[in-house]
């Protein structure tokens, strides 16, 4: 069995593991565009920090590949030929496979304004980081473009290292993917009072982006969901049943460039999150290898700290909401819906799990007796 | 592989494994629990929770498929323990484990570690509703 | 009313060592220790305390002791503290004084008065790790003689026996007084242990009858729980005429103690009181006596020994001479120290007659009247250690009965407030919360250990008076001494003084 893993970031990794855990013998290529071992994507902005090292931030150890027996191919995809299983790179080779893994993740979206834009960077990969690091002074004035993760991560990131920091946004507000508006209040004013400014429900000029030196565009990212074009379904990702199988037969994808069902809401949706794409590669790495797993009970989850402000959430803001301090708990009469926690974030995961196994509560009070007691 | 189960028939919520699993972690720097404790406030990695009358401790289950290793974004935290130097605290860990058996304390990512294979708190149960245990089905 | 009455205790909390862990304030059911409002101090009220010692136990960096109470009252050799407390307690409730386990004052302890022989030169002493010990002893009437048929053979004329692994037995303590963990505690050890324990007047819990090889069930004045089928399901039946912590009374459960299985297993409603009466109304004579002994033998088909359990009194021989004329295949006899889950204080301290001159008279007495293997003789009322049931069994004993001790085995502290029911060590308690800190595996094990320990050191001593079987010591005296006896009490124990 051969085994062909497009991507090399924990979806791909995660694949590795799982075939492993069922087929020890399997011939495993992993394809990656990147020049790196194998790391932790969110690990960049910690890099600018001074948080982390490149050694620090492999996602798996070095002699990763070695123990598990697989070929790194610093190459790029360009086409996948699903009828005679065989995929092609850009440097015209091709490989064959028998069971295909796409993770392919997905790439910064740049707005058409910032296309003639020369000193401008994007924040999804290693290579990113270490340009915008380049680039950087303790003159520097930037401006972060997208108030979401990772525009707010990269602020972060070069806080300390430059002159000032300007987030701006088309949005009202920040984070507001993952947060409800009393939040974000909360969380903008921590950033505020750490130095980082905002710009929000502004629409930039082209005159405005010369006040800055460096512009880095965070405005949301896309899936890489074309190599699969004409090959399986695809909606707004690579649409996945539970098994991480596109409907196309012998073709997996996981991570970021898929779409799955989010649980607490029922709709299927686009959840670019590591613990998932980890847990889908490994689950299509268990099928792959002919064994028998699914990835139940996938919810939008996040866990992020923002200069030293905790934030945990998951789970849809939906139903009632109750205050318990600054974290905030959405019920309906029978079960917790979803929760934000800022600051006071211990045991989440016992939340998570009642979102994601939508467990009963007695009483819609009960979560919060539960958070009142272990205060 | 063995671990720490709990029988909540014989817990008494004394929470002595609170405090032993605290002293547990200093025990390196003191000898003795009056010392290592004393006007301190502390975050053991096992805790005892309340429901009504009924008291049990909760701590790492040892889960054979560790939503909290599945979750570690830096590959820091595996089945065996946790790879401080690597660690980031972003707690990706807290958010996904169900049983609320990882916490922050001063911004390090603790779980138990069953001290190097004799698990303080079972020893200070003084009802032996903590047993350390192997009792998985070969 | 002002209460006049001091606290007897003193909890003295050294401050360097509290990490206001707060476990003393969870544990203590007392609610003598309390956290101040909102702050890491923890406080303690000295008035509540009984100084049970669960809290200086558990206390995780040994920062609490109890002492006695510094507070006293003008020295008096006639009205000491005790006293003087007594009057003030009494003239306040009204009520009688109530006391849980054995009584405490300062009466001899004739077992601490007898030193034992050992062998020296003359005659070889025996090494118990080289050679064999036997310790096993059998409790039942012996036939009076060996029988024959016509052919020679022999005839079985042996009448039901209790085999024991040592000379030691559980003694009576009822499902009601202590708690189903402590019951589950005793039964398992008795079983890992090849010994029996003793159902006390409570009745037999459904869940215990699995362990009825090592179960003796008691008959009692009250009557409760007993059935044809309860009767047969244990290896003895014992009936309980007296207790050495309250002779000639009856018991008193509250009947807010009749709950749940408690009053299903006595066999009387909820909510009730289960009064004991304090003569079986049935017995007013050995006759009457006997009569009960064979009806509980018909009932049980002739194959389970009767015991019948008497307190040590002052007439003591006579009635012993009574009981072993009456069918009965066992006495049991409860000296004035026994315990009790509840007696009237004035009763418990003031009444009945120290167990060792009870044992070595009776022994005596039936011996001088030929009808000593009518019976075997179990003693009970505080056996401390293996020294006094080696003493025993010198003295006549066939076998002793402990409570007290094993209950310590188990956690007890003697802190005697029995009957209070807030037992902190899930003894003598029926509350749920409290109960359960008695884990039978810990009980039990525990109960193990004792008596393995015991049994370890009366083998010991036995070898070292070249003694290889427990029979052979049994009356024994000559391998008894005693010092600081007089003239009379050396003649009722039978023995010489040390010396002589």
């Amino acid at each position: 069995m051969k085994y062909v893993i497009i991507g090399n970031s924990a979806a791909g990794i995660g694949a590795v593991e799982g075939i492993r855990k069922i087929d020890k013998q399997g011939e495993i290529v992993i394809i990656t565009s990147e020049s790196h071992h194998t790391y932790s994507r969110p690990l960049i902005s910690y890099l600018l920090q001074g948080k982390t090292t490149r050694t620090k931030m492999r996602y798996r150890p070095d002699s990763f590949y070695k123990d598990n027996n697989c070929k790194l191919l610093h190459d790029t995809v360009t086409k996948i030929h699903a009828n005679e299983k065989r995929v092609v790179l850009q440097s015209k080779d091709s490989v064959n496979y028998d069971k295909l893994l796409v993770a392919t993740g997905s790439s910064a979206f740049n707005p058409p304004l910032f296309e003639s834009v020369s000193n401008k960077h994007n924040f999804i990969t290693l290579d990113d980081a270490c340009g915008l690091a380049d680039s950087l002074t303790s003159e520097s004035r930037v401006l972060i473009v997208g108030a979401g993760l990772i525009g707010l991560k990269c602020a972060e990131g070069i806080l300390s290292r430059v002159k000032t920091v300007t987030v701006a946004d088309i949005a009202e507000r920040i984070l507001s993917a993952i947060l409800d508006e009393s939040s974000s209040e909360i969380v903008q004013s921590h950033l505020e009072s750490k130095g980082i400014e905002f710009k929000l429900a502004c629409a930039l000029t082209p005159n405005e982006l010369s006040n800055y030196d460096i512009i880095v565009v965070a405005a949301g990212v896309r899936p890489n969901i074309a190599l699969l074009e004409g090959i399986a379904d695809i909606d707004k990702g690579i649409i996945v049943n539970t098994k991480s199988e596109t409907s196309a037969k012998g073709i997996y994808a996981a991570g970021d460039c898929t779409q799955s069902v989010d649980v607490s809401t029922g709709e299927s949706k686009i959840m670019a999150l590591l613990p998932n794409a980890y847990m889908q590669g490994e689950t299509a790495g268990i099928n792959m290898a002919g064994g028998n797993a699914t990835t139940e009970e996938t919810i939008p989850m996040n866990a992020v700290g923002l200069c030293g402000l905790h934030i945990i959430t998951a789970g849809n803001y939906t139903g009632e909401v109750s205050n318990v301090g600054n974290n905030r708990f959405y019920c309906n009469d029978t079960q917790l819906n979803g929760y934000i926690l800022i600051g006071d974030i211990k045991q989440a995961g016992v939340y998570t799990n009642l979102i994601r196994k939508k467990r009963a509560l007695s009483d819609k009070q009960e979560v919060l007796k539960y958070e009142s007691k272990i205060v | 592989m063995k671990r720490v189960y709990i029988n909540e028939k014989w817990c008494l919520g004394c929470r002595l494994c609170e405090y032993y699993c605290a002293f547990a972690e200093k025990r390196h720097e003191y000898n003795n629990m009056a010392l290592a404790l004393k006007d301190t406030l502390i975050s053991p990695r096992i805790r005892v929770e309340e429901y009504g009358d009924i008291t049990f401790a909760v701590n790492c289950r040892r889960c054979e498929e560790p939503l909290c290793v599945k979750s570690c974004i830096t590959g820091a935290l595996t089945a065996d323990g946790i790879d401080k130097d690597r660690c980031v605290s972003c707690c990706t860990c807290i958010l996904a484990c169900p049983f609320g058996a990882v916490s922050l304390v001063d911004n390090v990512i603790k779980r138990c570690d069953l001290c190097n294979g004799e698990p303080l708190c079972v020893k200070a149960c003084p009802n032996n509703a903590l047993v350390f245990e192997d009792r998985r089905c070969v | 009313m002002i209460n006049y009455i001091y606290p007897e205790y003193e909890i003295i909390r050294n401050p360097d060592k509290c990490i206001s862990c707060g476990v003393c304030v969870r544990q203590c059911a007392n609610e003598v220790h309390e956290n101040i409002n909102k702050t890491n101090k923890v406080i303690c009220d000295d008035s509540k305390c009984v100084n049970c010692h669960r809290c200086a136990v558990l206390c995780p960096t040994r920062a609490i002791k109890i002492v006695k109470s510094g507070n006293t009252y003008r020295e008096n050799a006639n009205w000491n503290c005790k006293t003087i407390d007594e009057i003030y307690k009494q003239a306040q409730s009204g009520g009688v004084l109530l006391s849980g386990m054995g009584n405490p004052e300062n009466y001899p302890v004739y077992f601490d008065k007898i030193l034992l022989n050992a062998s020296q030169v003359t005659n070889p002493s025996i090494d118990p790790l080289r050679e064999p010990m036997e310790t096993r002893v059998f409790l039942g009437k012996r036939p009076d003689d060996i029988m024959r048929e016509s052919n020679g053979k022999l005839i079985n004329n042996l009448p039901p026996q209790l085999p024991l692994s040592m000379p030691i037995m559980f003694s009576a303590m009822s499902y009601g007084s202590i708690s189903y963990n402590a019951h589950e505690s005793l039964a398992r050890a008795a079983a890992q242990l090849g010994i029996l324990y003793n159902t006390g007047e409570g009745g037999l819990h459904e869940d215990f009858s699995k362990y009825g090889k090592n179960t003796i069930v008691q008959v009692a004045s009250g009557r409760f729980g007993v059935h044809v089928g309860y009767l047969n399901a244990g290896a003895a039946v014992e009936i309980k005429m007296g207790q050495g912590a309250k002779p000639g009374i009856g018991g008193h459960l509250p009947g807010t103690k009749i709950v749940g299985d408690i009053s299903r297993t006595r066999m009387i409603p909820e909510g009730s009181d289960a009064i004991s009466p304090a003569p079986h109304h049935d017995i007013y004579s050995i006759e009457d006596l006997r009569q009960l002994v064979f009806s509980l033998k018909e009932a049980t088909q002739y194959k389970k020994p009767v015991i019948v359990k008497i307190a040590a009194v002052h007439n003591i021989t006579a009635i012993a001479s009574g009981i072993a004329r009456s069918g009965a295949d066992i006495i049991a006899i409860d000296g004035f120290r026994g315990g009790t889950g509840a007696a009237p204080t004035r009763i418990r301290d003031n009444v009945g007659i120290p167990i060792e001159l009870a044992l070595a008279s009776v022994d005596k007495r039936l011996r001088d009247e030929g009808i000593r293997r009518n019976v075997s003789i179990v003693v009970g009322g505080s056996i401390r250690s293996s020294a006094d049931i080696v003493k025993a069994v010198a003295l006549g004993a066939d076998c002793v009965y402990i409570g007290s001790s094993a209950l310590m085995a188990m956690g007890c502290h003697l802190c005697r407030n029995c009957h209070a029911g807030r037992c902190n060590w899930g003894i003598a308690t029926q509350v749920p919360e409290l109960v359960k800190r008695l884990n039978p595996d810990i009980g039990s094990k525990r109960l193990v250990n004792l008596l393995t320990a015991w049994r370890h050191e009366i083998k010991e001593m036995m070898g070292l008076m070249g003694i290889n079987s427990i029979e052979t010591l049994k009356g024994n005296r000559l391998m008894l001494r005693g010092v600081g006896l007089n003239e009379k009490e050396l003649q009722i124990l039978g023995i010489k003084h040390a010396g002589e």
